[in-house]
């Protein structure tokens, strides 16, 4: 899936967390995360964004994030939401069916 | 009563915010509402859908009825809220303004092919109908008979006094014929009946005196839009001390008339038939939810 244009999701109030997905032709998946739990958490996000853009078959993202400390599931939320917004895409909902 | 589940409070939560989704879990209401519509805007639908998901799929709270308000059977986000909410796996799907039986089949049919493609038992979604105008009112008979995934009817008091041109007040008598029509269609569906929101958040007392009303009628619980007027509403379903132990003898002279093998049961000179001992079980319920009865407490003929 392409990304054709910035886009966000998400706030700044706690329990949540800001992304912005923006266009990276040519520099692969490039992460920057704010936390004040970067140290304890930052690489279990950034394997959760990891996670969200290969599902989503993303393999060119300038992705952002401002973490208020969302739970893994708001993280998840927040990515997915972004990433369709950028690349003015539906998400479709039967990929959610088996497996689980 | 085909639903089991205990069901005094149910409490709307926003699905814009992550803070008040996860916040809510640590409330006592019974049945927890994740909202998709008129707390979202429409530029959030999307990320509300996304949120309220993975909140009910991955973060489900253990001990509350799970329930999903989609947007309004006409709007152009159902269709997407349905794919998303039946796939999380709710106890049930929320629909705002009912008015017709045959809104209720057409999303029963949605519902079922929805769970046919994601391996969901059919049939396992229950439906809330919200009653929220005169029409919807005066069908609600039909409402409730119309689809066995129909669990409960939830009145709206403030959009159903806009459809009769009436004023809310406090009394709520304009809302009286409502009520009643909501509650005859649930009894004789034997479903949930929903009581509306007392709307003004500042006033507990208020709340508590239409409480009277609520229960004195006959409903099973009420819905509520702010956290605070929870444990006022649970409290309302709290059985008396002599409500208990009247439910309890009930339950007694049923076992001890098993044991004997008696045809009739009598407590107090009247004969214990089936609606009495339906009666004694909510009680006992009930009694046991709001943690003034032990578990198992007086279920002697269980």
């Amino acid at each position: 899936m392409k990304i054709k244009k910035p886009a966000s999701a998400g706030t700044l109030e706690s329990s949540d967390v800001f992304v912005s997905v923006a266009p990276n032709e040519g520099g692969g998946i490039d992460i920057e995360l704010e936390s004040e739990v970067e140290a304890l958490f930052g690489d279990a996000i950034e394997a959760a964004v990891r996670r969200e853009l290969a599902l989503a078959g993303v393999t060119e993202a300038a992705v952002r994030l401002q973490d208020h400390g969302a739970l893994d599931c708001v993280i998840a939320a927040r990515v997915r939401c972004a990433i369709y917004r950028a690349a003015e895409e539906r998400y479709d909902w039967t990929r959610e069916d088996g497996g689980q | 009563m085909r639903e089991q589940a205990l069901m005094r409070t149910n409490l709307y939560v926003g699905g814009s915010s992550p803070g008040k989704l996860l916040d809510a879990r640590f409330y006592n209401e019974d049945c927890i509402v994740y909202d998709l519509e008129d707390s979202v805007s429409a530029a959030d639908k999307d990320a509300a859908r996304f949120l309220v998901y993975n909140a009910v799929r991955y973060h489900r709270p253990p001990d509350k009825y799970v329930i999903i308000r989609v947007n309004g059977l006409y709007s152009p986000f159902l269709e997407e809220d349905l794919a998303a909410a039946v796939r999380a796996r709710p106890d049930a799907i929320r629909l705002p303004k009912v008015e017709h039986a045959q809104e209720v089949r057409r999303v029963d049919e949605q519902i079922a092919a929805i769970e046919r493609a994601a391996g969901i038992p059919e049939g396992t979604t229950s439906l809330w109908c919200n009653i929220e105008s005169g029409l919807g009112a005066s069908n609600a008979k039909e409402i409730a008979a119309a689809s066995p995934r129909v669990a409960a009817l939830a009145l709206g008091a403030e959009d159903y006094t806009a459809s009769m041109g009436a004023l809310r007040s406090k009394t709520g008598w304009e809302i009286f014929y409502a009520r009643m029509q909501v509650l005859e269609a649930c009894r004789l569906a034997g479903i949930s009946a929903q009581d509306a929101v007392f709307s003004d958040l500042d006033d507990l007392e208020g709340l508590a005196e239409d409480l009277k009303t609520t229960r004195g009628l006959g409903f099973d619980g009420k819905t509520v839009v702010h956290p605070r007027q929870v444990d006022v509403v649970n409290a309302a379903f709290t059985p008396t001390k002599k409500e208990i132990r009247h439910a309890q003898r009930v339950m007694e002279a049923l076992a001890q008339g098993e044991r004997d093998h008696t045809g009739v049961v009598v407590v107090d000179g009247s004969m214990v038939d089936k609606p009495m001992e339906r009666r004694a079980r909510t009680v006992l319920a009930q009694a046991r939810a709001a943690g003034v009865l032990e578990e198992g407490g007086g279920d002697d003929a269980q």
